[in-house]
């Protein structure tokens, strides 16, 4: 079975909109990360978010906007870069030989607060009929599938942050049943007092107003996380049909994938990223010294920053194999966050470049972890690995390679 | 009596439901097109009979949405409704 090749991306990131825009920021090692500013955050206990700012009315036709979320809308801006990037049509394939996979974390919150807020302020006749889907957690994947015509399997899953790469194993699987081309990966993210509340009283979130300084992953001074909006879209294509198609140009392979659940709290048990982490690789048929770079979950909270690294301790060695966090200057986007990262170490094969983690001015685990922090670092790269973990268990382990050329 | 024309149902699907870019609301036939060939679905004409019924304070039947299949028959029935009430 060839592994699914990467045709394609589609990027919208609090540091920048597009893939290449994104992609400069990021070697620059320029933040996104700033005070809301998209309503008060005072009053509440956090106020850095990685906000997206869109002209919507710019990249989308009319029609769609009352009925879309800004989750929704980004998604889909993501997703006509993505396909665009791939030169792939999908109305010109067969009728099902296209599907849409996405990852969510919860859903249009934005959408849903501004029609609750009328329900309850107004009457039920002042809300809208689109709040049927609108705020629904699926409703990325319908609504790519309809601009799109993208008719064939199409899912979305929900395992918060893991889910950015969930969804593009969900895509993988749907390639082996004959699927010739899915959309895949997550775009999240509607920062409104709904949502922020809603994740800040998850005990995650930093409560530092110093945007340099709030989410600093493997640092002493770590303090919790920061939430981001966007995300990225991959086109994954069975390798296959996509010679069929004419394409010759290709980002990458996914190789391996695997994915654990953590033992229940207070157990004892040790946490299921190890496994996740050797899972994958032997899925990839690689030794750990296969893995040329590590894309760190990097939750940003002590305790998390600790078990990744002893799993990756228990698996590389300490410091035996670079890790990097470029989340550092997005945010965490949550369902969106895996599919960035996915689409980050996909650009890093192919310039051959390591993009920083940001701010790290105190590292924490400096004889374990061999973090790239500050500046980019050149090298030779064939394999990225790239891990991310679901808040309530959820650990998922990619590995990429960087292929150039499709071998037809 | 008021009076609910064309142009106030063209400004309220714009507004409820934005504009199909490959569709001429404007055009001299709009009247007689299908609201399907228009580019409007059933929550689109939802949203709309929802802002009619607000601003002129008259109910129309639920199966409106289903029964009015181009801008004239919903314009009828809308304006049949406002003579009732006036």
């Amino acid at each position: 079975m060839s592994a699914p090749v990467v045709t394609g991306l589609g990027v919208v990131a609090p540091n920048g909109l597009g893939v290449e825009a994104y992609w400069a920021a990021t070697l620059r090692g320029e933040s996104g990360i700033a005070r809301i500013t998209r309503f008060d955050p005072s009053g509440y206990r956090a106020e850095l978010a990685g906000q997206i700012d869109i002209d919507p009315g710019a990249h989308l036709p009319s029609r769609l906007l009352p009925q879309t979320d800004l989750m929704t809308r980004l998604a889909l801006i993501a997703a006509d870069e993505a396909l665009a990037d791939a030169g792939a049509s999908p109305r010109d394939l067969p009728d099902f030989a296209a599907g849409v996979v996405t990852a969510a974390s919860g859903g249009g919150f934005d959408f849903g607060q501004r029609e609750l807020e009328a329900l309850w302020s107004k009457g039920s006749t002042y809300v809208s009929a689109y709040q049927s889907f609108a705020w629904f957690y699926p409703v990325n994947t319908g609504q790519i599938s309809i601009r799109h015509g993208m008719r064939g399997p199409s899912a979305a899953l929900v395992s918060e942050q893991a889910g950015g790469l969930d969804a593009v194993a969900k895509a993988r699987r749907n390639l082996r049943s004959g699927t010739a081309l899915t959309l895949a990966g997550g775009v999240d993210g509607s920062l409104c007092p709904w949502s922020w509340l809603c994740l800040t009283r998850s005990g995650r979130v930093t409560e530092s107003a110093d945007p340099r300084r709030g989410y600093v992953p493997f640092d002493v001074d770590a303090s919790g996380m920061v939430p981001g909006e966007g995300g990225a879209l991959l086109v994954l294509e069975d390798p296959g049909a996509a010679v069929e198609r004419g394409v010759t140009d290709i980002y990458g392979s996914v190789t391996g994938y695997a994915a654990t659940f953590d033992p229940r709290p207070g157990s004892g048990g040790e946490p299921g990223l190890r496994r996740a982490i050797e899972l994958a690789l032997a899925d990839a048929g690689l030794e750990p010294g296969g893995i040329d770079v590590v894309f760190a979950d990097a939750g940003g909270v002590p305790e998390l920053d600790r078990q990744e690294a002893d799993a990756l301790v228990a698996v590389f060695g300490p410091r035996g194999v670079r890790v990097t966090a470029p989340k550092s200057m997005t945010g965490r986007l949550l369902g969106g966050g895996g599919s960035l990262d996915l689409a980050t170490a996909l650009l890093s094969l192919r310039d051959q470049i390591i993009p920083p983690t940001v701010h790290l001015d105190r590292p924490a685990f400096a004889a374990e972890l061999d973090l790239v922090a500050g500046s980019p670092v050149r090298t030779s790269l064939t394999h990225a690995l790239v891990v991310a973990r679901g808040h309530a268990g959820f650990n998922s382990a990619m590995v990429l390679r960087g292929d150039k050329e499709l071998e037809s | 009596m008021p009076h609910f024309a064309i142009d106030d149902l063209i400004t309220l699907l714009r507004e409820c439901a934005g504009e199909d870019e490959s569709v001429d609301l404007d055009g001299a036939n709009v009247r007689d097109l299908s609201f399907e060939e228009l580019g409007y679905d059933s929550l689109a004409l939802h949203n709309t009979v929802n802002r009619i019924e607000r601003e002129f304070g008259i109910r129309l039947p639920d199966d409106v949405v289903t029964e009015a299949k181009t801008p004239r028959e919903l314009l009828d029935e809308v304006n049949l409704r406002l003579k009732q009430t006036s």
